[in-house]
């Protein structure tokens, strides 16, 4: 990138929180992600916490930057979060031009990264896979469905906002923690509010698939409910969680929250081992950079022997319990 | 725009996006690092699809005017027929030649334009694109729009009489339920339900339907500051993503098999 200015600022970075006011587990990997890109480059990384109750996470955050700003708006409470945070971060963004801004690619990420391109009228690369800095972000993307890997960069003289994907980057807290400044909320929030009127918690029946490092996960071939007790109890001995193709989410037999694939999570374990799916394009997307990948398939011509590191072919209910015995018995 | 009127029939926009279609594999940048269109047959894009069929749903069970609109090439009509075969009334296609090669800025852009010429009380969004996976769109011209902006909707339920709608909104831990006065933008999920495929009486039905075309011009905006011209992101690289290594086959009795996932785990210290 000759003859490109030489970027200034700050690597912003635009943090979530859970609903208990913990810091995501996807902004602690943004932050080590800015922390890094900003020493490569000799620049400063920040980041900006905007809750209700921003104390906790925005001293969690500051465990990963130098520098955190906390700002304290009662408005995110009661109504959808990413607009307000928006409307909040634009005074602290503008105060100087960021070198960038960085975000997660979650929901919430991509809500707060979309409205803040709006109303900072700044360019967006989305689903970054991984980020690299010459003299901004040059940012790769997995696009079709992991066909093709593109790298991405904002023209010269931009700087804009990356949307950042989970599990691409190892969360690893700084040497020292950085200083945590408190922001007052400054001016009406002009965008309209949308007003959450229930908030309902579904008992997590398993740790989200995005954070788990092993997942077990049935397709059509699992058959049922009952199926999936079987992919229940081996992820249970691995110590993983349980994923799902759409095929068996739309049958009933699983929760919408544990779907892989193209309309699901994207997700990025160690080990994924594959019961009954066939590995079509659409479930591929979701999980085919997993680091190990292992299928039990009764059809040996299926899709997954394409790109599955091991492919028992076979019964997956007789190999699937000859597994949990193996498992077993080793204790 | 004019708030709900009360006993007037719901209008809804579907921002619909035609995509090579993935279960063609076909799909590929050209040497520019735009896309090839040519390369692949389009087709709407799957998460569209779902807000398109909640839309229809609602103009099954409460009445509504279902318009899709699409920023695409002209051969994008066709793409479009789809989904007036499904139920959608008219289509609305931005199409110019200094669209090729846009951002997701331009995007925005156009799409806040044309929906400025157009008349809405909801406005429906899927939740990303097969090609592309950007899913930012829907919130920046939610604020462009000073719009309500509601993501992530496995229910949409509009309330004509009060002029506001509620949304299901999956949260990570369970879901909220979100409330707005319309118009107002949605996002939608798969959970929306699964779209309806078209009927022979549909798709005969779409081939009269109509389907404007709009140019930059059409919208008073220019290729200086908008489309491939001025893309303020451009691709510097593409690549193959690096070949996994070779599949191991397993074929014998079921506890083979188990000892061969066994000892693969092992040897990769997964267990």
């Amino acid at each position: 990138m000759t003859g490109s200015v030489a970027s200034t600022g700050s690597i912003w970075v635009v943090a979530e929180t859970n609903a208990d006011g913990s810091l995501a587990k996807s902004s602690t990997e943004v932050a080590t992600l800015a922390r890094t890109l900003a020493e490569a480059a000799g620049l400063e990384a920040a980041g900006l916490v905007v809750a209700a109750d921003p104390g906790a996470a925005a001293e969690e955050l500051a465990g990963y930057l130098p520098r955190v700003i906390s700002v304290a708006e009662p408005a995110a409470a009661e109504n959808a979060w990413a607009q307000v945070a928006a409307q909040r971060a634009v005074p602290i963004l503008t105060s100087e031009p960021p070198a960038a801004v960085l975000t997660g690619a979650g929901p919430d990420g991509r809500d707060v990264a979309g409205t803040l391109a709006a109303l900072l009228e700044r360019p967006l690369l989305v689903n970054a896979t991984a980020v690299a800095w010459d003299a901004g972000p040059s940012v790769e993307m997995s696009v079709f469905g992991g066909k093709l890997v593109t790298t991405s960069a904002f023209t010269d003289g931009e700087w804009g906002i990356v949307t950042v994907r989970p599990n691409v980057v190892t969360a690893e807290k700084a040497a020292s923690p950085g200083k945590v400044e408190s922001a007052e909320p400054a001016g009406q929030l002009e965008l309209p509010l949308v007003k959450i009127v229930e908030r309902t918690e579904e008992a997590a029946a398993t740790l989200p698939i995005e954070e788990a490092r092993i997942i077990v996960a049935g397709g059509r071939g699992v058959g049922g409910e009952e199926g999936f007790k079987l992919v229940q109890d081996i992820a249970a001995a691995l110590g993983g969680a349980v994923g799902a193709t759409r095929a068996a989410v739309d049958s009933g037999w699983i929760p919408y929250a544990q779907q892989i694939g193209q309309t699901g999570k994207i997700v990025k374990p160690q080990l994924y081992l594959a019961l009954g799916i066939s590995g079509a394009i659409q479930h591929k997307v979701g999980m085919q950079t997993a680091g190990t990948i292992v299928g039990i398939n009764r059809d040996p011509d299926a899709p997954i022997a394409e790109f599955a590191d091991l492919v028992v072919v076979g019964d997956l209910f007789d190999v699937g319990k000859a597994l949990l015995e193996e498992l077993e018995s080793r204790g | 725009m004019e708030p709900v009127r009360p006993g007037h029939l719901m209008r809804i926009v579907v921002l619909t996006k035609p995509v090579p279609d993935p279960a063609a594999a076909a799909e590929r940048l050209g040497p520019d690092g735009r896309l090839d269109r040519a390369a692949a047959p389009a087709v709407i894009n799957g998460n569209d699809e779902y807000v398109l069929e909640a839309a229809l749903k609602l103009a099954d069970t409460q009445g509504a005017d279902v318009t899709l609109l699409s920023m695409a090439p002209p051969n994008a009509v066709e793409t479009m027929r789809k989904g007036l075969a499904m139920g959608a009334h008219r289509g609305v296609l931005v199409s110019d030649p200094a669209l090729a090669g846009s951002d997701s800025w331009s995007t925005v852009l156009v799409l806040e334009a044309a929906l400025r010429q157009l008349e809405y009380d909801l406005v429906f969004a899927g939740f990303d694109t097969s090609d592309g996976v950007a899913g930012v769109v829907g919130a920046a011209l939610a604020t462009r729009l000073k719009l309500p902006y509601l993501s992530s909707a496995a229910k949409i339920e509009p309330d004509s009489g009060t002029g506001t709608v509620r949304v299901r909104r999956i949260s990570p831990t369970g879901f909220d339920v979100l409330e707005a006065p319309m118009p107002a933008l949605i996002v939608g999920t798969q959970l929306l339900g699964e779209p309806r495929y078209p009927s022979l009486k549909g798709i005969m039905a779409a081939r009269s339907k109509e389907v404007v075309t709009k140019s930059l011009a059409d919208l008073g905006l220019d290729a200086v500051t908008i489309g491939g011209g001025a893309a303020r992101t451009r691709v510097t690289g593409q690549e193959q993503p690096p070949a996994r290594g070779a599949t191991q086959v397993v074929r014998g009795t079921a506890e083979e098999g188990a000892q061969a996932i066994v000892a693969l785990l092992s040897s990769r210290r997964l267990i």
